[in-house]
């Protein structure tokens, strides 16, 4: 059985909006409490490698990326996950459930003032220590 | 356990690439922890990408390092391409072979700088001057084909920028023969070495459970047994068309991560001959790409040090609405957590290196006494003292005499 389709049957109703941009590169969007779960499925049940996540500015919130490798076919997977509260964003860590994705998530904490909550080591990775808080550098500044 | 902040020793290197902060936490001569502190040489180039035209971003990217220099621009067109339609749809059959010869260069010069500093680490500085020697005529090469000894210019969206000449062709060939007596030297020293073998087996291990837990890529994961190569799994520029394999290693330890790099270098050559050989004697190198429609594209490629991705937003203006960029060293790097944790302190700067980061990080490498906190050593120290533990070894091995 084809990745996408596995990935179909484990997910089922939590997959929102599948979009198949090109052979290669699959986008799906989930419910925010969703990831956690979602994430240890892809990683362990399905064997994806987390590649990185992005994180995407948006007038009304923030979006987050997740991208995962199937390296035996060459294709991403990228979960979508929408942060509706611009004022206050915060989403699960998936820290806890393996070590790679440490450092990213602190990167998006300390750039887009994004919480990761559960993050075992949340502090800054990029920007020096004395960085004034509640200045996130890479926000759209008005 | 605290953070505390300490001042980096050791000569500062404007040309480095990746700078990092290394603070040892040891107990006697074992490594208990290590801290991993980054973020000195922060650019904003993500930031700064977004206000650069299309056009513009790959000098921008060339420049994130100095020496994979051609694969963040390789990964950012690939990435706009994956909006047009994907590389093989828009690029001239050409520039395909180009933008492989190009990419496979740069991994020999790369792993050639690579092993040279594994040799100044364990005292084995011929091995570091050879390794600058046959360096050079690959940077000569470089010379030749696009005119820069690094960031190349070469990369453009649907194409690239300069034309290999039929002229230059033997004489890259040439050259490429040339280097095969230097890379079997390199290979014969590593694998009939007796004191280069203990210096390394067992050294820094990265299990490949590890190794996928900490997402690690490129030569460290193939080293520990994972088998994945970007230019197998998702083919691009000719790499599907030509006759290669991927090296993969088992053990996990610097031994192998030495292996690997090294096999590596013998399969680039032969990619980059094939290349010249199979490439189009005529044909246009551009596609005169003009607008970037909207969309979002991710582009990789396998970089010396492992995949190299790009991921593009653009919403139809001239310039990309986001631009994300993850190079190869930010998950090997991070995997230093485990692989040096639990070593001796001769062997810490081995395995820090063994990642391939740039050579200048370890001098900002402190050693932390557990008891009082207080700094003992630095990069020079550390370099020394695992010059030091070779001569031992080689002491007992060939007796004192020799």
């Amino acid at each position: 059985m084809e990745m996408r389709d596995r990935i179909k049957e484990k997910l089922q109703d939590k997959i929102k909006d599948w979009r198949e941009v090109s052979t290669k590169r699959i986008y799906f969007s989930l419910d925010k409490k969703d990831i956690l779960k979602t994430t240890e499925i892809l990683l362990k049940n399905l064997e994806l490698r987390f590649i990185t996540a992005s994180a995407v500015e948006l007038p009304h919130g923030f979006e987050l990326l997740y991208h995962f490798s199937n390296d035996p076919s060459g294709e991403i997977y990228t979960v979508r996950l929408l942060l509706d509260d611009k004022l206050k964003p915060e989403v699960a860590s998936i820290s806890p459930l393996f070590p790679g994705g440490e450092w990213i998530e602190r990167e998006i904490w300390e750039m887009f003032g994004i919480n990761f909550i559960g993050h075992p080591n949340l502090k800054k990775l990029l920007l020096a220590d004395e960085w004034p808080q509640g200045d996130y550098p890479m926000r759209n500044k008005k | 356990m605290s953070h505390k902040i300490i001042v980096p020793i050791g000569p500062y290197h404007p040309l480095q690439e990746e700078p990092e902060f290394f603070q040892l936490y040891v107990e006697g001569e074992k490594v208990v922890d290590i801290d991993i502190i980054i973020g000195y040489n922060h650019r904003g180039i993500e930031k700064l990408s977004e206000s650069k035209h299309f056009d513009q971003v790959p000098f921008l990217v060339e420049r994130i390092c100095g020496i994979c220099s051609s694969s963040h621009p390789y990964a950012y067109v690939l990435a706009v391409e994956n909006i047009l339609g994907g590389e093989f749809n828009i690029v001239p059959e050409k520039s395909l072979f180009i933008r492989t010869i190009i990419d496979e260069l740069q991994r020999i010069h790369s792993h050639l700088l690579w092993l040279g500093l594994v040799g100044h680490f364990i005292g084995y500085n011929t091995v570091w001057m050879w390794a600058w020697k046959f360096r050079e005529p690959v940077l000569d090469m470089f010379e030749m084909v696009t005119g820069n000894r690094n960031n190349y210019a070469m990369f453009k969206v649907g194409g690239v920028r300069r034309d290999i000449k039929d002229d230059d062709i033997p004489q890259i060939k040439k050259m490429l023969d040339e280097l095969l007596p230097g890379i079997d030297l390199f290979h014969g020293a590593i694998m009939d070495d007796p004191i280069i073998k203990m210096r390394l087996k067992d050294v820094g291990r990265l299990t490949r459970q590890q190794a996928i837990e900490w997402a690690v890529v490129g030569p460290t994961a193939r080293a520990s047994g994972v088998n994945i190569d970007i230019r197998r799994d998702e083919p691009y520029g000719s790499s599907d068309r030509l006759d290669w394999k991927v090296i993969i290693e088992k053990d996990g330890d610097i031994f192998c991560k030495t292996v690997v790099r090294i096999l590596e270098l013998y399969e680039s050559i032969s990619l980059i001959r094939q290349c010249l050989d199979k490439m189009p004697k005529s044909g246009i190198i551009d596609a005169d790409i003009k607008d970037i429609p909207v969309g979002e594209g991710i582009g990789r490629v396998e970089a010396p040090r492992g995949e190299c991705f790009h991921y593009i937003v653009s919403d139809g203006t001239n310039r990309p609405l986001r631009h994300k960029i993850r190079s190869p060293s930010f998950m090997n790097v991070a995997s230093d957590k485990v692989a040096a944790v639990g070593g001796t302190i001769s062997d810490a700067t081995l395995t820090l290196a063994a990642v391939d980061p740039c050579y200048c990080c370890t001098e900002r490498v402190a050693v932390i006494n557990k008891s009082d906190n207080s700094k003992i050593m630095n990069g020079w120290d550390l370099i020394k003292l695992s010059q030091d533990k070779t001569l031992k070894l080689k002491e007992s091995y060939y007796g004192r005499s020799k």
